[in-house]
């Protein structure tokens, strides 16, 4: 019995499925409308693979105006809706409720213009995060944000949680990189938002739907800020005995006055599970710090020789620089198998607070600490540049009890990432993972604020009803507002 | 003019004003918005680094920090604001210090937009006070953060329509080592925003891309090695066009001079207008019929124009650009442009949830 509750559904709406069903389907295709509960089960979790419920009916559009007439039918029939891109999400961002439809964007899947003197791209938004770098490649540009799953999480899914990626330290997140969005609303209105121009007329409404976890309408097409793409990228890698003097290290890289494109980070517990699943050569240490800089060869081996100066003031027990495309894969090995390792290990959960760099080290010790408390091992593998930390605490699914012990152990380590000074997630979202330690971050008013939002958008509270807001704070909202 | 010393009692007064649905002018330094002096609320007392840490690129300060105090602080580091805010003063003939929340609120953002992005970019979290008020915080101190819905950028850049700004904290980047700007003279718009467009598709980071009076400049940052490189690979790539280069020094006056639009200080129509860059040499042509002069900046992203015409008259010449008159050439305010139908509801209804009896600078972003 897991310790994350989902409101009870509405069997109102449940006994009503098949008007539901039937109203659907008329405006829909016969194969955008899935309401065959074998076939929903496919739909019942994202990521968040703890928590699952099939939604009542799952909904597959292939352009923006079935997306709207589907909303609309949901909205009228006051039916709850959940948006899903990929269903990668690690926070049960989409996570269906029994009495939800689900509406996916994976068939919005064309690139719609590719345009490199105005450096943009406009596509629909079930198209994946590596397919949109992937069509730009050829022309010598790429789209920056680089989350973990690009392979498989959609442009949809990007925006809605605003992702990052390990490059973010130059190149920004999500909202930093859309220039506009097409996007339905609740009541099933199609608006525009923003586009090629270095700006939009009125309020900033794109920074307010970047991130807003499908709270405020669903976006199904998107304007995208492209990059040309560096001449080169190379990686080094730098172990220490000391935690501290790892976190020391970033510090200094950044005080420089260098900009790496990414600086990522390895503990003991990561390093020894990686060593023994991929091999890839890592020191056994306490600390391995993997800083990528980007630029000609001359211009990398610059970068590489400043950085090998201040990690040398440091007396790192390794520092190893690659000099070719083999040696650059082989120091990304083991970070980029880092999750498949711990997966090895046994069950893990994925957390990702962000703290002050400065507080890292500290952060680190007070984890190791919380680690002994609890009884459950934990690993720390994650971006150092800018202080998004993500602990994966091992521990047994089969083991009666041991997922509650794992979940309040990673809400002390998040309770801990605000208490110095960061946020309960950096980049994954808060869902249903984090909900409930909102208020550990933000103030009853600070919450209020963001829930009138969600009702100028969404009056009758019909969009991810039961997400990011701790259930009993949004719980007058849901109720008050939609009936 | 009222100034309150703290945040608790911007909020009392901002509550008071809201029970009596009266209205506020909002003001930071007084540089930029020329408005009724009665009831203006100033932030300037709201002064004064709270943290700076130059080892996380993160600084947070009260609202009506000045700008120039900022910059100092952070030259002193080697760091810089990488927006680099543009100054007003030139082109409005204002006096007073800008201040940060006044960059903040109109989401000020000088030529390095083209590389490093807006104001509203480097943004990472805000305290505000609502037009009930309310004392909010969003966001935070650190470089990546999805809590909750993002209402910083929101009131960023809502020029004080939504909430009074009482503090904010901004990421901060390295300033470059070294610096120059390659002139090439003798080029028309057209010509220009086709080297903008074949600069900027290049790896080389050029930082600034601006165009006046048929000079065409493109900046290029970073470490002094790197300088060089990119210099010899950029005229190599434009090697139709002869370039000047303008050493650190020059370069550093030629942008700042371009940053607050110096070229156009003084008086008359002064309107600002974002296109889509390869649409801009037709809506220069379009503005040069009118009878006034532009300039270019952000790649052709940004025309400056000063000239007569009307504002439809502007409009029309902008096609399906934004054109907001900055500077009016009479004693009226500024006259921004004008939301599609669909977006303007949605702001009608987030300007009804953050001030509902549109008491904070009402009326000031219609178009």
């Amino acid at each position: 019995m897991s310790t994350i509750q989902m409101p009870v559904p509405d069997a109102g709406i449940i006994a009503r499925k098949p008007q539901i069903v039937a109203a659907l389907r008329e405006v829909l295709p016969e194969d955008a409308v899935i309401s065959d509960p074998t076939e929903t089960r496919a739909y019942e979790c994202d990521a968040l693979t703890a928590y699952r419920c099939p939604p009542l009916a799952v909904v597959l559009p292939r352009t923006t105006d079935e997306v709207a007439a589907a909303m609309r039918i949901c909205h009228d029939m006051g039916v709850p809706v959940v948006p899903r891109g990929a269903g990668t999400s690690l926070a049960g961002g989409a996570l269906p409720t029994a009495d939800s439809v689900v509406i996916a964007t994976l068939r919005l899947r064309e690139v719609l213009e590719i345009d490199t003197m105005n450096r943009f791209v406009r596509v629909q938004t079930g198209v994946t995060n590596l397919s949109v770098s992937a069509e730009l490649a050829p022309l010598g540009f790429f789209y920056a944000p680089d989350p973990s799953s690009q392979l498989a999480c959609t442009i949809a899914g990007n925006i809605a949680m605003n992702s990052g990626g390990a490059h973010c330290l130059k190149y920004g997140v999500t909202t930093n990189n859309l220039l506009g969005v097409r996007m339905v609303l609740a009541s099933g209105e199609i608006v525009e938002i923003g586009g090629p121009l270095p700006g939009a007329a009125g309020l900033d409404l794109l920074g307010l739907i970047c991130g807003s976890e499908g709270q405020l309408g669903i976006v199904t097409e998107a304007t995208l800020r492209i990059l040309p793409r560096p001449e080169g990228a190379r990686p080094m890698l730098i172990g220490f005995d000391s935690a501290e003097v790892a976190g020391e290290c970033v510090a200094r890289i950044i005080r420089s006055g260098l900009l790496p494109v990414a600086i990522e980070y390895m503990d003991d517990v990561c390093l020894r599970a990686v060593e023994g699943f991929a091999r890839a050569g890592y020191p056994d240490c306490a600390a391995v710090l993997i800083v990528e800089v980007e630029g000609s060869e001359a211009e990398i081996a610059e970068q590489t020789e400043r950085i090998r100066a201040i990690a040398a003031a440091l007396h790192p027990v390794e520092f190893r620089s690659s000099r070719n495309d083999d040696e650059s894969l082989a120091i990304w090995k083991g970070r980029k198998s880092a999750f498949g390792a711990m997966g090895r290990l046994g069950d893990y959960l994925c957390l990702d607070g962000t703290v002050p760099v400065s507080k890292l080290p500290f952060t680190l010790r007070r984890i190791g600490e919380l680690s002994r408390e609890h009884g459950l091992e934990v690993a720390n593998v994650f971006h150092a540049g800018d202080g998004n930390m993500h602990p994966l605490i091992l521990f047994d699914a089969n083991t009666p009890g041991d997922l509650e012990r794992a979940e309040a152990f990673g809400r002390d380590i998040l309770r801990l990432c605000v208490e110095v000074g960061g946020c309960l997630t950096g980049e994954h979202g808060v869902g249903i993972e984090k909900r409930d330690l909102m208020s550990a971050q933000y103030g009853p008013d600070d919450m209020a604020i963001q829930m009138e939002v969600k009702s100028a958008l969404d009056p009758r509270w019909l969009l991810n009803p039961a997400k990011v807001f701790p259930l009993d704070v949004s719980q007058p909202w849901r109720e008050g507002a939609a009936r | 003019m009222m100034a309150p010393a703290s945040e608790a009692e911007l909020a009392a007064l901002v509550a008071d004003h809201h029970g009596r649905a009266a209205p506020l002018w909002l003001a930071g330094g007084g540089t930029r918005l020329r408005l009724p002096q009665a009831a203006t609320l100033s932030t300037r007392a709201l002064s004064g680094v709270v943290t700076y840490e130059p080892g996380e690129l993160t600084l947070i300060a009260r609202a009506g920090t000045p700008l120039a105090e900022i910059e100092a602080l952070l030259a002193s580091q080697g760091q810089a604001l990488a927006f680099e805010p543009m100054d007003h003063r030139a082109i409005l003939g204002t006096t007073g210090e800008p201040t940060i929340g006044g960059v903040v609120a109109a989401n000020v953002s000088g030529p390095r937009r083209v590389l490093a992005g807006a104001c509203r970019d480097h943004l990472l979290g805000v305290r505000f006070v609502d037009g009930r008020g309310r004392v909010i915080r969003n966001g935070g101190r650190v470089m990546k953060n999805v809590t909750g819905m993002d209402l910083g950028r929101l009131v960023a850049g809502s020029f004080g329509t939504l909430a009074v700004l009482t503090e904010v904290a901004l990421k901060i980047l390295p300033l470059a080592e070294a610096q120059e700007t390659l002139a090439f003279p003798g080029l028309d718009a057209a010509q220009a925003v086709a080297l903008f467009s074949a600069a900027l598709a290049t790896p080389f980071e050029v930082s600034g891309a601006a165009f006046h009076a048929g000079t065409t400049w493109l900046r290029i940052e970073g470490l002094a090695a790197q300088v060089a490189y990119r210099r010899a690979r950029l005229t190599a790539l434009l090697h139709d066009h002869t370039p000047e280069v303008l050493d650190a020094d020059a370069s550093r006056t030629l942008w700042q001079g371009l940053r607050d639009v110096a070229h156009f200080a003084g008086k008359g129509a002064l309107w600002r207008i974002l296109v889509k860059p390869t649409d801009a040499p037709a809506t220069v042509a379009a503005l040069a019929r009118l009878g006034g002069n532009a300039s270019l900046d952000w790649g052709g992203g940004l025309i400056w124009y000063r000239g007569p015409g009307e504002p439809a008259q502007v409009r029309q010449a902008a096609g399906a650009g934004l054109a907001m008159l900055l500077r009016p050439s009479g004693d009226t305010p500024p006259l921004f442009p004008a939301e599609p139908p669909g977006v303007a509801a949605i702001s009608a209804a987030l300007r009804r949830t953050f001030d509902p009896a549109g008491i904070l600078n009402p009326g000031l972003m219609e178009g």
